[in-house]
C-alpha cells in the first residue's frame, strides 16, 4: 500500500513529527508481533490521549485508510498487525495508571500500561491484577483486553474478561463511548463482555477499569516429576475429576524442559518425561492440606518425585523457567510454530498421545508446554526455516492437531486469539450463518471496516493457502 | 381472538404439534407478562422448532416471549406486543454432563433444582442460589440475570457460562463460545443473552463450568445496632485473608418479612430462632474449607464482629444451614408478596459506598412514609425494597419520589439503580431501567441486529428495547 502523504502530514500536524513514523526502516519493527505473521503499516502513530486517538480515527476515516491498535506487539496471532496496511496506533505512550481505588479494589488504566506494572504498583497493598500472561513483563493491559488474555493463574482466577468492569472506547466511526461501570451490574446488555476479546475489531480502547484481586495469604509451589507423559496427563485429569483446582497447573514435557533448564538453570530434572508445575494458594490453614492432596494424587499416578519450593526464591526460579520457556526453546531451535487449541480435561491423555503420533507421522519434533489444568495446549512444532518440504509437513501436522481438538469437543484458540493466523480455521467450528452473525456484529460497530480489517474471519481465498511462515530468531521471545 | 393469532393457530400446530399448542384463554392467562396476555402458546421440543417458530413469527409479524417456569415475567417493562408464548419447558434435557471435566450443557427449560440434584450426585453444583429456586428454570434464571449470594467468590453467570446455542430474531440458530473452560474463538455473543430478558435471542442450550461442592461449610451471622456497623463488618471481612463464599446484609425489617405467612409459600422452614432480629441489622456470611480453615474463619469473624460492636453472633454448622437459612434465598419473592404494591430497587454502587447509599435510600423512604427493607450483597449490590400500604396513585407518587431521590444520589456515587419489579400500572411513569446511559446507542445497534423485526419480547428491556 502506498503512503498517503496528505494523511501523514495530517497526523504530523495532530501529534507532532516525533510521534509519527513513516520511513521504511522505522516501519520495519512494526511488521511483526509474537506470531509468525507479518504485514507492514503505512505509518505508525503514538497518541497520548483519548482526544488524540479520536483525531487519528477521524483522519483515517477522512482518507478511508485502515487502522489497527497495538500495545507491546507480543500477540501470538497477528491481532496487532496492519494486515491491510494503513495507520498503526501504538499505545505505548498511553501508559499511565490513572487511578487506584484500594478500598474498592479497582484501578483505571490507560491501555499501554504493562500488565506486570499494575500488579507491581498495587503489591504494597496486598493486591494484584490477576490475569498473568507469560509475556506479562512486556504485554499491555490494552492488548490483554483485546485478546481476552489468560495465563497460568487464570485456572483459578479467571481470564481478562472476568476482571474488566468498564472501558472508554473510541469507535471507528469517530466518537467516544463509555461502557460498563465501576459499580457491578451496569444495566443493559453486557457490552464489556462482548468487547473484551473482540481482537480490536470493534473499537479502540483508551481507558480500562479493572478489578484488583487480593494476593493470597499463603502460596505453595510444587514440582511433580514423571517418567511417563501418560501418568502426567492422567494426574491432571484426576485433579479435575476430584474437584481439586490448584491456582496453577502447568505441564512441561521432557524436551522443552531440557531446553528450559539449559537457559534458566532452575534445577529441572533432565531425564524425565514431563513435569507438572503446580501452585496452591489461599488461607494458611488450607494451603498445607491442598499441597498434601495434590502431592498424594501425583504420587498415586507414579510421580517419581514431588518437590516443594522452600522459599520465594525457589518459587520464582521455577516460574521463571515456565514463563521463559518459549524463549528457551528459541535458543535451541530458532523456528517453531505454536498452537493454542483447547480440549476437555478428560481428553488430555488421549490428546497428548495423538500429538505424539502426529509428530511421528510427519517426522517432526513437537514440544508441549501448556496450561494443563485448563486443557489449553501449546504444542510447539520445531522446524528448519530453510526446508520448504519440511514446512509443508509442519502445516499438515498443525492442522491435524487442531482437527483433533475440535473432534474432542474443544476449540481452536484458548488465549492467543484468532487474528490473521487462525481465520482460515474458523469454519471448522462455526457455520456460515454463525460467522455471518459475528461479522454483522463487527460491522455494526465498525461499519466501514476500517478498524483492524482482515482478522478473525476467513478471507474466502482457497483454503489450501496458508500464511504460516517460519518465525525469525525467537531467543528473546517470552510467552 | 385477534386476527394475527388466528393465522398462528394452525401454523403453531404445524411446527410443534397439536398437543403442544394451546389457545385456551384459561391456560393463556398463566403466560401473562406485564399484564399482557398472549393469544397462543407453543411448546417446542427442539432448537429447530424454536427456530421455525421464530421464522414463522417474523413472517406473520407476531411477537414472542420465551417462558420457563414463569416466575419472573413481571420483571422489566411490559412488552409492547406479545402474541405467542414460547414455553421452553419441554427443552429440559441435561444434554451433556462431563463430571470429570466439570462442564455441563443443559437445555434452558430444565428446572434449576432438578439440575442441582443431578450435579449433587457427583458432588458438584452451580453457584446459583437464586430466588424461586424450587420452581425456576435454568433459562429463566440466566435470561433475567437474577444474582446469587455466591457471586462473592464464584462471580456471576457470565463468569462460568462457557457458551450457548440460541436462535436470533431472524430465526437463525447460532452458537458462540463452546464447552471448554478457556476459549477465545470468535466473539462472546452469548454474554449478551445473560439478563437480556429474551430481547436478543431465545437460548436453546447453555454450557456451564460446574464446581465441586465444598467438603464442609458454615454460616456466620452477626447482629448490629446500625447499618454502619454491619457494613463496617463487611469491610473488615473483605480486607481480611478470609475468602467467604457469600456476604449479605439484611436490614431489621427483613426479619419480619421472613417470618410472614407469605414466606412459608416459598420455603416451608422458617429462619431459625434469633438468627435475624427485627431490631438489628444482620451481617451474614458463608464460608467453606477444611476443619482448620473453618475454625480460623470462625475465630477471626468473631473477633471482627466484636470490634464492630456486634450485639450477638451465631454460627451454623453445615447440617443446619439449609434448614435454618433456606428462606434467605427467597428474600425477593417474599418481599413481592409482602405488600400489595412492592417495588424493588436494585442499586449498584462501589462496595464502600453501600452504607451511604442505604442511608440515603432509607431516609428518603422514611420521609415519604413508605415501609422498606434491605438485602445487600458484599460486592456492591443493594436490593432496596419498598412496601407501600396501598396500590394507588398516592403510593405511586411516593415511590416515584423515593426512586428519583435514590437514582440522583447513586449517580453521584458512581453507581446506578433500576426498578426490576413494581406494580405494572406504575411502570410507564417510573424510571424502571434507571437513567439513560451513554452506551444506549450501542445496545440499540445490537437489538436491531439480532432482532431486526422487533419480535422478541419487544419493549421489555432497557430504554424500551
Amino acid at each position: 500500500m502506498q503512503i498517503n502523504h496528505d494523511l501523514v502530514r495530517g497526523l504530523e500536524r495532530l501529534l507532532g513529527r516525533d510521534r509519527v513514523l513513516s520511513s521504511r526502516e522505522d516501519l520495519l519493527l512494526y511488521e511483526y508481533d509474537g506470531s509468525v505473521e507479518e504485514a507492514r503499516p503505512q505509518c505508525v502513530v503514538f497518541p497520548r490521549s483519548t482526544d488524540e486517538v479520536l483525531g487519528i480515527v477521524r483522519l483515517a476515516n477522512q482518507f478511508k485508510t485502515p487502522m489497527v491498535g497495538r500495545g507491546a506487539g507480543t500477540g501470538l496471532s497477528g491481532g496487532a498487525l496492519a494486515r491491510e496496511g494503513g495507520v498503526m496506533i501504538v499505545f505505548s505512550q498511553m501508559n499511565r495508571i490513572l487511578e487506584i481505588d484500594y478500598e474498592n479494589r479497582r484501578a483505571v488504566v490507560q491501555p499501554g500500561v504493562v500488565n506486570a506494572e499494575l500488579s507491581r504498583a498495587v503489591a504494597h497493598a496486598g493486591l494484584h491484577f490477576a490475569p498473568d500472561p507469560s509475556s506479562q513483563k512486556a504485554c499491555t493491559i490494552g492488548g490483554n483486553v483485546s485478546e481476552n488474555s489468560g495465563g497460568p493463574h487464570t485456572l483459578a482466577y479467571g481470564v481478562t474478561t472476568n476482571h474488566v468492569l468498564a472501558m472508554k472506547l473510541v469507535m471507528p466511526t469517530g466518537e467516544t463511548v463509555s461502557i460498563g461501570g465501576a459499580a457491578v451490574d451496569a444495566p443493559g446488555y453486557d457490552l464489556p463482555g462482548l468487547f473484551v476479546g473482540s481482537e480490536g475489531t470493534f473499537a479502540l480502547v483508551t481507558e480500562i477499569t479493572v478489578k484488583l484481586t487480593p494476593l493470597a495469604e499463603a502460596v505453595k509451589t510444587l514440582l511433580a516429576i514423571f517418567d511417563s507423559i501418560d501418568d502426567t496427563t492422567e494426574t491432571v485429569a484426576d485433579f479435575t475429576a476430584r474437584g481439586i483446582t490448584p491456582a496453577a497447573c502447568e505441564m512441561l514435557d521432557g524436551w522443552t524442559l531440557r531446553a528450559v533448564e539449559a537457559y534458566v538453570h532452575a534445577g529441572f530434572p533432565l531425564d524425565c518425561a514431563a513435569v507438572l508445575l503446580l501452585e496452591v494458594d489461599g488461607v494458611r490453614e488450607s494451603v498445607e492440606a491442598q499441597a498434601k492432596d495434590v502431592a498424594e494424587i501425583c504420587t498415586a499416578h507414579h510421580a517419581r518425585e514431588v518437590r516443594v519450593a522452600r522459599d520465594a526464591a525457589e518459587r520464582d526460579l521455577l516460574w521463571k523457567g515456565r514463563k521463559n520457556a518459549f524463549g528457551a526453546v528459541g535458543r535451541i531451535c530458532p523456528t517453531y510454530y505454536v498452537q493454542d487449541g483447547v480440549i476437555p480435561r478428560t481428553k488430555l491423555p488421549a490428546t497428548l498421545r495423538r500429538i505424539e503420533e502426529i509428530g511421528k507421522k510427519y517426522r517432526l519434533e513437537i514440544g508441549n508446554i501448556f496450561h494443563a489444568g485448563d486443557g489449553n495446549l501449546h504444542p510447539l512444532i520445531m522446524f528448519d526455516a530453510r526446508d520448504a518440504e519440511q514446512f509443508k509437513r509442519v502445516v499438515s501436522a498443525a492442522d491435524e492437531i487442531i482437527q483433533y481438538c475440535i473432534t474432542a469437543g474443544g476449540a481452536i484458540t484458548g488465549e492467543h486469539g484468532v487474528g490473521m493466523e487462525k481465520d482460515r480455521l474458523m469454519p471448522l467450528l462455526f457455520s456460515e450463518a454463525e460467522l455471518g452473525l459475528m461479522r454483522s456484529v463487527r460491522d455494526a460497530f465498525n461499519p466501514a471496516g476500517l478498524l483492524n480489517p482482515g482478522k478473525i474471519f476467513p478471507s474466502g481465498k482457497g483454503c489450501g493457502e496458508t500464511r504460516i511462515r517460519p518465525l525469525p530468531i525467537a531467543g528473546s521471545a517470552s510467552r | 381472538m385477534s386476527a394475527p393469532a388466528k393465522i398462528a393457530a394452525s401454523r403453531l400446530a404445524d411446527i410443534v404439534g397439536e398437543q403442544n399448542t394451546s389457545l385456551e384463554p384459561s391456560e393463556l392467562a398463566a403466560y401473562q407478562a406485564g399484564g399482557v396476555t398472549p393469544s397462543g402458546v407453543a411448546r417446542p421440543g427442539s432448537a429447530e422448532e424454536v427456530a421455525e417458530l421464530v421464522r414463522m413469527a417474523g413472517a406473520e409479524n407476531l411477537a414472542l416471549i420465551a417462558t420457563g417456569a414463569r416466575t419472573k415475567l413481571e420483571m422489566g417493562l411490559p412488552p409492547q406486543r406479545y402474541d405467542i408464548a414460547v414455553d421452553m419447558t419441554r427443552l429440559d434435557r441435561v444434554a451433556a454432563y462431563d463430571p470429570g471435566d466439570l462442564t455441563l450443557g443443559v437445555e434452558p427449560g430444565c428446572g434449576l433444582a432438578k439440575l442441582q440434584s443431578v450435579l449433587a450426585e457427583h458432588r458438584q453444583f452451580l453457584p446459583l442460589a437464586v430466588p424461586y429456586f424450587r420452581r425456576t428454570t435454568v433459562g429463566g434464571t440466566i435470561a433475567t440475570g437474577v444474582d446469587s449470594p455466591l457471586r462473592q467468590i464464584f462471580g456471576t453467570s457470565r463468569d462460568y457460562i462457557l457458551g450457548m446455542e440460541f436462535v436470533t430474531g431472524e430465526g437463525v440458530a447460532a452458537k458462540s463460545g463452546g464447552r471448554v473452560v478457556k476459549n477465545v474463538t470468535g466473539y462472546d455473543l452469548h454474554k449478551l443473552m445473560i439478563g437480556a430478558l429474551g430481547t436478543l435471542g431465545i437460548m436453546t442450550k447453555i454450557n456451564f463450568r460446574t464446581f465441586p461442592l465444598p467438603a464442609e461449610s458454615r454460616a456466620f451471622v452477626a447482629r448490629f445496632e446500625s447499618s454502619k456497623s454491619a457494613f463496617e463488618m463487611r469491610d473488615r471481612v473483605v480486607e481480611s485473608p478470609l475468602a467467604p463464599s457469600t456476604i449479605e446484609i439484611f436490614s431489621p425489617q427483613a426479619a419480619d418479612l421472613f417470618a410472614s405467612e407469605a414466606a412459608a409459600r416459598f420455603e416451608a422452614r422458617p429462619i431459625a430462632g434469633d438468627l435475624l432480629s427485627p431490631k438489628h441489622w444482620a451481617f451474614t456470611s458463608g464460608f467453606a474449607g477444611n476443619e482448620a480453615v473453618l475454625a480460623r474463619c470462625e475465630r477471626d469473624l468473631r473477633a471482627m464482629a466484636e470490634r464492630c460492636r456486634a450485639t450477638g453472633v451465631t454460627v451454623l454448622g453445615q447440617d443446619q444451614i439449609a434448614g435454618a437459612f433456606g428462606r434467605k434465598r427467597e428474600f425477593l419473592p417474599i418481599a413481592l408478596e409482602s405488600s400489595v404494591a412492592t417495588a424493588v430497587l436494585k442499586i449498584g454502587v462501589l462496595p464502600r459506598k453501600m452504607n451511604e447509599a442505604v442511608t440515603i435510600a432509607a431516609r428518603s423512604a422514611d420521609e415519604h412514609g413508605v415501609r422498606w427493607a434491605v438485602m445487600a450483597r458484599g460486592l456492591g449490590v443493594i436490593y432496596f425494597v419498598l412496601l407501600p400500604e396501598a396500590r394507588d396513585e398516592n403510593a405511586r407518587g411516593r415511590v416515584a419520589a423515593i426512586a428519583e431521590n435514590i437514582m440522583a444520589a447513586v449517580a453521584g456515587l458512581d453507581g446506578h439503580a433500576t426498578i426490576p419489579w413494581c406494580p405494572r400500572e406504575w411502570k410507564s411513569s417510573l424510571p424502571v431501567w434507571g437513567r439513560t446511559r451513554g452506551d444506549f446507542s450501542q445496545m440499540a445497534k445490537l437489538k436491531k441486529l439480532f432482532d431486526p423485526r422487533n419480535i422478541l419480547a419487544p419493549g421489555r428491556f432497557v430504554g424500551g428495547l
